[in-house]
C-alpha cells in the first residue's frame, strides 16, 4: 500500500483520481485533481512529511485541452504526480508556495515561461525571463515559434531592497571573477555582515527544454548530456531511462552496470575537483592542485577507454554505446589504488589543519529544518542531515542489490561547509568501493537493445543520483506519439534556495567559500 | 604541515614536459607559444575567461590547463578577473540571449589588442543549442571572433593550440 496514495485519498476522497497505464514506470503513481483542489492535495502531502520534488507545466492544446499543471511529490522511495488542468482561456492555478517553499522559483518559472499566472504567489516577479523580453513570450507554449529572435523591451528588475545607516549592497556577476557560469549575486550588508543575498539566475538560458520538443526522441540523450556539462553522465542516463520507461524496453543487465560504473566514475571527478576547490577558496590552494592531479588522471583513463574524458554521450537510449574489456578492468583497478592511497593521505591532510578547519566549520550552516523546507536534495541534503538517495531510494541495477552491494550513504547534521565538503570525501570512499565491486562482478553479455517509438500520450519518468543530488526527467509524448514536453528538474533548481539561506549570518569574504561548498549549477537551472 | 610538505616533496613536479599523449606537433605548441607570447605580449599573456551560455563542460576544460599536468602559466598565461587587464577574452557558449549583452559589454571594456578566442563546438556554431529565441548560434554573432576552437569541449591540447594560434596571429 501507498502512504502517499492513502494520504491523499484520506483528505481528498473521490477527487483524487488515479490513473493506470498513463506514467510510467508502474511505482509512479499518478492521480488528477480538480484545479480547486490542488492547494488542499499540497496539503495532504504535507501532512504526511512527503517533500516538493519539482512543479512544472504543459501546453496541451495539441490534445485539444488547455494546460496541465503538475507536481511531483517524494516521500523516501515513492513518487506521486499530481496533475490538475487548466483551461487555455484562463490560464491560472492556485500558488503552493504557503505549502511548499521550493514552489516560490518554479511557478515563478512556470509563469514566465508557460504564462501560466499562480494565483497568491507572493512574487510575480519573472524567473530566467528577462525584464528585456517582451511580457507575452511564453516559449514554452507551443503557439511560440522558437526559431524566432527576442525583441528587445525596456524594463526593469525590482531587487530586494533594504536601507538603513551602514546598509550597503554589493552587487556581483553575471560575469565572475574565476572561470565560472555566470549569475548575478547581491548582498545587503553592514560591515562585513551580510544581511541579505538575493541571487539572479537565468543568464545561460538556452531554450533546452523547447529544443528537446524539436528533436526526435532517439537524438534528445544527446542534448540532456550538455544539461550540465560536469553532470553529463546523470543527465544523459535520467533522458534515457525515462525514454525506456516511456517505451518500456529494458537495457541489457551489462548496460545498467557500466551506467552505474560511469556514474561512479563521475562522481569521484567532480568531488575531487570540489573538494580541492573549497579548500583553494579557503586559501589552501595546496589541495586544489592535488586534486586537480588526480582528477586529471581520472579523466585521461576516461578517453582512453571510453573515448571522452567526461564520457559524453556514451550512455544512449536502450544502453551504453561502449563496452570494457578486461585490459580496462585492471587499467581501472590500478589506477583506483594509485588514488584511494593519494587520497587518504590528503584527507589526514585536510582533517589536521587547524586554519581550514577554523575556515569551514560552522561556515555558511544550512540548518536541517531549512534544508528540509526547500526540499533540498543530494550533497546539501545529506549535509543538513537528510537521508536522501536516488541509488537506495529509486535503484536500477547494481544498486537493487543492497544486501550485497551495502551502499552507504553518509549524512550529517552540522551543515556547514565542512559537512558539505565531508560527505563528499565520504563519497569518494564509498564509489571507488562501488567501481571495484561492479568491475568484479558485472555480468556479461550486450550492452545495448533497440528501444521503439513511443506510443501517444504517454508519459515517462527518471529519477537518477548525479554527483549534486537528484535529477528529474519527466517525457509526456504528444498525440502523434512525437515529443510534447521534456521537464528536466537539476538539483540545482532547489539547492540554489539554500545558498541563500545558508549565508546569512556570514561574512562577506565568506561568500565564495560558501558558494563552492554548494556549487550548484547555473546551466542546470537555467536550461 | 610535516605532511604537507612531505606530500610536496613525494609529488614532486608533475608537470608534464608537454602533454604525454601529444606527439612531436604538440610539443611545438608549448614552445611556439612560449616564443611568442615573449615576442607579443612580453612574456605575459592575460586571459579573460567569458562563460556566455555554456554548459560549463567547456569551463572544466579551461580549468585543466591550469592544473599542474598542462600548467599554462608556465608559458606565460594568466587568467584574470577583470576584462581591463585582459590581452583575450576566451568565450564559451552559443551565447544565450541573456548574456548578450554582458558579452558586448566585457569585449567593450577589454584594451586592444582585444583577441576573442570562441571555444567549444557551442562558441562556434551553437553546438547542439543551435540557434533560437535564447541561444544566439556562436560568439561570432555578437563580436569579431580571431580563433575558433571546435570540440564538445575541445581537450586541454587543442585548448592551447587555439590559443597558439591566436598569439601568432
Ligand atoms: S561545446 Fe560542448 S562542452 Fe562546450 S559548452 Fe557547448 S555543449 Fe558544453
Amino acid at each position: 500500500m501507498s502512504m502517499l496514495k492513502d494520504a491523499i485519498t484520506s483528505l481528498l476522497g473521490t477527487d483524487a483520481q488515479f490513473v493506470d497505464g498513463y506514467q510510467q514506470p508502474g511505482r509512479v503513481l499518478f492521480c488528477s485533481v480538480p484545479r480547486e483542489k490542488f492547494v488542499e492535495a499540497a496539503r495532504s502531502m504535507k501532512k504526511a512529511y512527503a517533500l516538493l520534488a519539482a512543479e512544472w507545466a504543459t501546453d496541451e492544446t495539441p490534445f485539444g485541452k488547455g494546460y496541465g499543471i503538475f507536481a511531483c511529490y517524494r516521500w523516501g522511495a515513492e513518487y506521486l504526480i499530481v496533475k490538475t488542468e487548466a483551461p487555455a482561456d484562463d490560464p491560472t492555478f492556485p500558488s503552493l508556495t504557503k505549502k511548499y517553499v521550493p514552489a516560490f522559483r518554479f511557478e515563478r518559472q512556470m509563469q514566465s515561461l508557460m504564462g501560466l499566472t499562480p494565483v497568491n504567489h507572493p512574487d510575480t516577479r519573472p524567473w530566467i525571463k528577462f525584464e528585456d523580453w517582451p511580457a507575452d513570450a511564453w516559449p514554452l507554449r507551443k503557439s511560440f515559434d522558437p526559431s524566432q529572435r527576442l525583441a528587445r523591451v525596456h524594463g526593469e528588475y525590482q531587487w530586494i531592497k533594504s536601507e538603513g545607516e551602514g546598509v550597503y549592497e554589493i552587487p556581483v556577476g553575471p560575469v565572475h571573477a574565476g572561470i565560472i557560469e555566470p549569475g548575478h549575486f547581491r548582498f545587503q550588508a553592514v560591515g562585513e555582515d551580510v544581511l541579505n543575498l538575493e541571487e539572479r539566475l537565468g543568464y545561460v538560458h538556452k531554450g533546452i527544454e523547447k529544443r528537446f520538443e524539436s528533436l526526435p526522441w532517439e537524438q534528445g540523450f544527446r542534448l540532456a548530456g550538455r544539461v550540465s556539462g560536469d553532470t553529463t553522465v546523470a543527465h544523459s542516463l535520467g533522458y534515457c531511462m525515462a525514454l525506456e520507461s516511456l517505451t518500456q524496453c529494458n537495457p541489457p543487465e551489462r548496460a545498467h552496470w557500466l551506467r552505474a560504473l560511469f556514474l561512479e566514475r563521475e562522481r569521484i571527478a567532480n568531488h575531487l575537483g570540489d573538494i580541492g576547490a573549497i579548500c583553494n577558496d579557503a586559501a589552501f590552494a595546496f589541495m586544489l592542485y592535488q586534486m586537480m592531479r588526480l582528477k586529471e588522471s581520472l579523466l585521461r583513463t576516461n578517453h582512453r577507454l571510453f573515448g571522452h574524458r567526461f564520457i559524453m554521450d556514451r550512455i544512449v537510449p536502450g544502453g551504453v554505446a561502449v563496452d570494457i574489456e578486461p585490459r580496462g578492468k585492471e587499467e581501472i583497478l590500478t589506477e583506483l589504488d594509485r588514488l584511494s592511497r593519494d587520497f587518504e593521505k590528503l584527507v589526514v591532510i585536510y582533517e589536521e589543519n587547524p586554519s581550514l578547519e577554523d575556515r569551514v566549520r560552522t561556515t555558511g550552516v544550512l540548518k536541517p529544518a531549512m534544508a528540509r523546507e526547500i526540499c533540498a536534495v543530494g550533497i546539501v541534503a545529506r549535509a543538513s542531515g537528510m537521508n536522501l538517495d536516488c541509488r537506495i531510494f529509486n535503484p536500477f541495477p547494481p544498486y537493487d542489490q543492497y544486501d550485497r552491494l551495502e551502499l552507504d550513504v553518509p549524512v550529517m547534521i552540522t551543515g556547514d561547509v565542512h559537512a558539505r565538503t565531508w560527505v563528499r570525501v565520504r563519497e569518494v570512499r564509498e564509489s571507488i568501493r562501488i567501481i571495484r565491486w561492479i568491475l568484479e562482478n558485472m555480468p556479461s553479455g550486450p550492452i545495448s537493445s533497440p528501444v521503439i517509438a513511443p506510443g501517444p500520450d504517454k508519459a515517462g519518468f527518471a529519477a537518477v543520483e548525479g554527483w549534486r543530488g537528484e535529477i528529474i526527467y519527466w517525457l509526456q509524448s504528444g498525440p502523434q506519439g512525437q515529443v510534447n514536453r521534456c521537464m528536466v528538474r537539476d538539483p540545482s533548481s532547489v539547492n540554489w534556495l539554500g545558498l541563500e539561506q545558508a549565508i546569512h549570518g556570514n561574512i562577506v569574504p565568506d561568500f565564495p567559500l560558501c558558494n563552492k561548498s554548494f556549487n550548484q549549477s547555473y546551466s542546470g537551472h537555467d536550461l | 604541515m610535516i605532511r604537507i610538505l612531505r606530500q610536496i616533496f613525494r609529488t614532486g613536479i608533475v608537470t608534464e614536459e608537454l602533454p604525454r599523449e601529444a606527439d612531436a606537433e604538440i610539443r611545438e605548441t608549448g614552445s611556439r607559444l612560449e616564443e611568442a607570447i615573449r615576442r607579443r605580449f612580453r612574456g605575459s599573456l592575460t586571459i579573460r575567461q567569458v562563460d556566455a551560455g555554456s554548459c560549463n563542460g567547456c569551463e572544466l576544460e579551461i580549468h585543466a590547463i591550469n592544473n599542474p599536468i598542462y600548467n599554462c602559466e608556465r608559458f606565460g598565461i594568466h587568467f584574470t578577473a577583470s576584462p581591463r587587464f585582459a590581452d583575450m577574452l576566451l568565450v564559451t557558449g552559443p551565447v544565450s540571449h541573456n548574456m548578450e549583452i554582458a558579452l558586448r559589454r566585457t569585449y567593450v571594456a577589454t584594451p586592444p589588442p582585444k583577441l576573442v578566442v570562441a571555444v567549444g563546438d557551442c562558441g562556434c556554431n551553437g553546438g547542439v543549442f543551435g540557434e533560437s529565441y535564447a541561444s544566439l548560434g556562436g560568439v561570432h554573432k555578437v563580436v569579431p571572433v580571431d580563433v575558433f576552437i571546435p570540440g564538445c569541449p575541445p581537450t586541454p591540447t587543442a585548448l592551447l593550440q587555439g590559443i597558439l594560434k591566436a598569439v601568432e596571429g
